[in-house]
């Protein structure tokens, strides 16, 4: 008989925790029963989403907003994701390095994960890992997401409140122009802060912000805050900064609108991801995914009919079911 | 089952030990043999080795030493595990450890210790061989 790993949860094993989590990694069905019993116990822990490009600092900031929220009293779950290599699969998991002083610190729990080939700057099961934590009694949680270039948003799909982490000298006022992960911050950290170029940087980011508070007037305007991590400079304001987005997320009713979209998207993502996974199943199963293939190199048949054809016929099966 | 079961491995090290060049070598080489390693840094006690295989769910705990502590720290950590019940957790140690010394480590509960000039093969083979299978 499987282990019941929500009740385990619910009464603070963190034994359970790390198992459900890896059933969660790997996909497990078992993993299913356990995140619904848990699912009423969710939804408590506030979400905070740390992202910015390799060597920025995210680590280092985790552990000194992790250590802020400590001395407030409150709980913090951490998940802390690096990159699965594309051709072996292996990863090199090292954010914790940077928080060593909580390894014993029952009010902290950190789970590094691998991306797995997962796109998006997270893992697969990042949405999942951050529940069980909240379920778990977490009053926060934070993601470190992979180190991203451009175009890795995810974070914002999980998280209320996301902080993009910048450092001076990767590049001119064009790079600030651009779409993408530019846009996503609610707080913007400048982080390594005595290095040349911070101040303009800075200056840039500002520049940014106002240039599209013209276009599309904001509600709310992400502070720009300047840090030195290693030094401890900047992470008091960097906290201000997150205290004053949840009073607006939370005075302007965004709290409830901004989960409200996200449960949307993500019950449609789930449910796009069990149907593709029990027809792919069904297809390789029997073979006859090989014989499509066939076909379609052979120019015998094309994909989208195929497409269309195997949608159809599913869809046909389960209504007569 | 799932396919996407990984080795999940701590690779830490213990006590006051200021060199991780080969930590770090290790690192990659298992990275490379499709492991999921968590590098803890240096400077790490028994407690907090220990409570991070717990959070990871590791499947294997790589211990180097280089300092001469690992009569003490290596069964102390094994000791920290059974307290906090990961007696299913595969405890591996390498680095300058004199052979004299292996039998009392075995014995402690260290599945293996690896010397210099180990084949680096010869560790993951050993490691998929005995890493607990998953439940």
């Amino acid at each position: 008989m499987a282990p019941d790993y929500a009740k385990e949860v619910l009464e603070g094993s963190p034994r359970a925790v790390a198992r459900l989590i890896s059933w969660l990694e790997d996909e497990d069905e078992r993993a299913y029963p356990c995140m619904e019993a848990l699912h009423p116990h969710t939804g408590k822990a506030y979400i905070i989403g740390i992202t910015g490009s390799p060597g920025a600092g995210k680590s280092t900031l985790t552990d000194k907003v992790t250590f802020a929220f400590r001395q407030r009293g409150l709980t913090v779950g951490i998940v802390a994701i690096d990159p699965s290599s594309p051709f072996t699969g292996g990863a090199v998991l090292g954010d914790r390095i940077r928080m060593s002083r909580f390894s014993v610190d029952p009010g902290v729990y950190i789970r590094s994960m691998a991306t797995r080939g997962f796109l998006g700057g997270l893992a697969r099961a990042t949405g999942d890992v951050v529940r069980v934590l909240d379920a778990f009694g977490k009053d926060v949680i934070i993601i470190e997401t992979v180190g991203v270039g451009q175009d890795e948003v995810d974070v914002i799909r999980i998280a209320d409140a996301t902080c993009l982490v910048l450092v001076p000298g990767l590049g001119d006022a064009i790079q600030s122009m651009k779409a993408g992960v530019m846009e996503i911050a609610d707080v913007f950290a400048i982080n390594k802060a005595d290095r040349p170029g911070a101040d303009q940087l800075a200056a840039e980011v500002v520049s940014r912000i106002e240039l599209d508070n013209q276009f599309k007037p904001k509600e709310w305007m992400p502070p720009v805050v300047k840090t030195i991590a290693v030094e401890d400079q900047g992470v008091d304001a960097l906290m201000a900064a997150f205290d004053a987005h949840r009073e607006y997320l939370e005075s302007s009713g965004k709290f409830i609108e901004r989960r409200k979209e996200r449960v949307r998207e993500e019950t449609l993502r789930m449910i796009h991801d069990e149907l593709f996974r029990v027809i792919r199943d069904a297809l390789v199963s029997n073979g006859r995914l090989d014989g499509l293939v066939h076909e379609i190199m052979e120019h015998k048949r094309n994909p989208y009919a195929i497409m269309r054809e195997t949608v159809s016929r599913w869809l046909r099966a389960s209504c007569e079911r | 089952m799932a396919s996407n079961r990984k080795i999940k491995m701590v690779l830490a090290k213990p006590g006051l030990d200021g060199h991780d060049r080969g930590a770090k070598l290790l690192a990659r080489i298992f990275a490379e043999a499709g492991m999921e390693v968590v590098y803890t840094g240096l400077r790490q006690t028994p407690e907090m080795i220990v409570e991070t295989a717990l959070q990871e769910d590791a499947d294997v705990i790589g211990l180097s030493s280089l300092s001469g502590v690992h009569n003490y720290f290596f069964p102390r950590i094994v000791e920290v595990m059974k307290e906090k019940g990961l007696t299913d957790v595969l405890v591996v140690g390498g680095g300058i450890i004199p052979t004299e010394d292996v039998p009392f480590l075995k014995q402690s509960g260290i599945a293996e210790i690896f010397g210099p000039g180990t084949p680096t093969n010869d560790i993951v083979d050993f490691i998929r061989g005995n890493a607990r299978q998953r439940d």
